[in-house]
């Protein structure tokens, strides 16, 4: 089992749609304890990026990961905007010049372009943002890839471990970005950067893991 | 919702044509990526100057676009940081070959995306430097917090820094100005009311008939803390305290006093708060030098006010009163 070019623009497409679909709930957790425009910057950036992919021919992965990187960097604006395309572009970096990836390409993709997130937004694990969900999502990938698991299985337990992540935010107090703003009163939300994380990783369960 | 709008949408697009066509004796604009560019830019030899960041704080930045003050002003989605493209595009339009400053409010969206702009930049080989303004005592500054907000400070920095550029000083020099009126300068905002997004429709949060929210920001966030709403006088000594001692700002001190309305708040009561400042700096002895009043770092319709206060010598002073020639603000 392995994840083809084609399968990355299918995980895009969908992730486009989750995000449109989710649209109303992202803006919603970004007045509690931001300023109310994740899910409008983030449908805006997810729809520009589709339709540079469609744009966009070859079976590169990489190449297609860094035209959606460049996509979110233009068109969404905010923090999202350099960390989410950030995380693209430095996955494309990852997988430069493949056009199938396995687990083990796979997660290290991910990790490249969360390590990416991670230098960019200078954040840690615990300080309420999108990488309480991604840095789970990474180690659980090294974890079922240390298990010889299969890509399927692995990515349904990245997608958990995201969730899982996501949730643990509401009691956090947020130190990263505009929340850390409401010290305390950061406190019993769930965090919109944490929820389009874990929902990418979700969407990446169901449109990459085929039957593995 | 009632908003005089045509789409939420089309929002800052439409308020930018509109900008084009009204202050096309000062600035030109690009529409893609989205600037507002001073009509004679790029001014050889003369260090260029720009700022940027959500829209909705109007007429911050692309009313400051114009002799004496900036060079190109990058308008995000309403609220929301612009992008690198735009940042770039802008430092290119605004290079006389002396050099871009880069005067960002420390939002981490902000501040990332001018990182990138900046990273762009110097890749094409422009120098940039850039400048955090982080005014806003509200906020704790502290290892746990994205760092203080930049506020009013900005609008003082980017006249400032508007004056020194058009006096030929370099680069190094205009941002070392920069970092010295940031460094002297405090603020602290409050709302009666919070504000609605076009892209929400929903308040930015829910505040009682009889309540008022300090500490405010400018993008409708709420601020540290509610109390009950107090009159003029008990604002004033609420903001004010906490704004004299964080620097502080002390006996013999003279200041730039700026009130600022949040968009809401009509004129007539900024005066009143205005008069407030006044007494209350007097029984501190601190002078007033200067004053700026009126809403010129909003947050949509907002009612609330914020007060900047920036410890002058005679160089500021010089440099305040200098000439500017812009949309918004203008005199000399």
């Amino acid at each position: 089992m392995s994840i083809s070019a084609s399968d990355v623009r299918a995980w895009i497409g969908a992730y486009a749609t989750t995000i449109a679909e989710h649209r109303t709930e992202l803006v919603k957790l970004d007045t509690a304890i931001g300023d109310a425009d994740h899910g409008t910057n983030m449908d805006r950036g997810m729809r520009a990026a589709v339709e540079k992919l469609e744009a966009a021919e070859g079976d590169d992965i990489g190449a297609l990961l860094k035209v959606v990187g460049m996509a979110l960097v233009s068109k969404v604006g905010g923090a999202a905007g350099p960390l989410y395309g950030t995380l693209f572009l430095q996955m494309g970096t990852a997988s430069a010049g493949r056009d199938a990836l396995d687990l083990a390409g796979w997660t290290d993709a991910l990790e490249a372009g969360v390590n990416g997130v991670q230098a960019r937004g200078k954040a840690q694990l615990q300080d309420k943002t999108m990488l309480d969900a991604l840095l789970p999502a990474v180690a659980a990938l090294r974890t079922a890839a240390g298990e010889s698991s299969g890509l399927g299985d692995a990515l349904r337990r990245s997608a958990a471990a995201a969730e899982e992540g996501m949730q643990a935010t509401i009691p956090l107090e947020a130190r990263r970005g505009r929340a850390s703003y409401l010290g305390p009163r950061s406190v019993g939300h769930q965090d919109p950067g944490a929820t389009s994380s874990h929902l990418l990783l979700r969407t990446a369960a169901e449109t990459l893991a085929g039957d593995g | 919702m009632k908003k005089l709008i045509n789409e939420p949408d089309a929002v800052v697009r439409e308020a930018l044509e509109g900008i084009e066509s009204a202050h096309r004796d000062h600035v030109r604009v690009i529409h893609d990526p989205m600037v507002i560019v001073r009509a004679d830019a790029p001014k050889q030899g003369k260090v260029g100057i720009i700022s940027g960041g959500g829209s909705g704080h109007e007429p911050m930045h692309g009313g400051f676009v114009g002799r004496g003050m900036l060079d190109a002003a990058c308008p995000g989605e309403v609220f929301t940081s612009p992008t690198p493209d735009q940042m770039l595009e802008a430092t290119k339009a605004v290079d006389g070959g002396a050099g871009v400053l880069h005067i960002v409010k420390n939002y981490t969206g902000d501040v990332l995306n001018f990182e990138m702009a900046a990273d762009l930049a110097k890749a094409e080989d422009i120098e940039v430097e850039a400048v955090v303004t982080n005014d806003d005592v509200a906020v704790q500054d502290s290892l746990y917090t994205a760092g203080r907000r930049g506020v009013g400070i900005t609008v003082i920095a980017e006249k400032i820094c508007g004056a020194a550029a058009e006096d030929g000083q370099g680069l190094a020099e205009v941002a070392e100005l920069c970092r010295k009126v940031n460094g002297q300068g405090r603020s602290m905002g409050m709302a009666l009311t919070p504000c609605v997004t076009p892209g929400s429709g929903e308040p930015s949060f829910e505040l009682g008939d009889d309540e008022m929210e300090i500490g405010i920001g400018i993008h409708g966030e709420p601020g540290r803390h509610r109390e009950p709403l107090t009159s003029a006088a008990g604002v004033v000594e609420r903001l004010a305290t906490a704004i004299v001692e964080d620097l502080p700002y002390e006996s013999g001190d003279k200041v730039l006093a700026f009130v600022n309305g949040m968009g809401g708040t009509p004129l007539i009561e900024l005066y009143i708060v205005y008069r407030e400042l006044e007494r209350f700096l007097q029984g501190r002895d601190i002078t007033i030098e200067r004053r700026l009043i009126g809403s010129y770092i909003t947050s949509l319709e907002m009612s609330g006010c914020s007060i900047t206060l920036l410890k002058l010598d005679d160089d500021l002073t010089r440099l305040w009163d200098a000439p500017v020639d812009t949309p918004a603000l203008r005199w000399g």
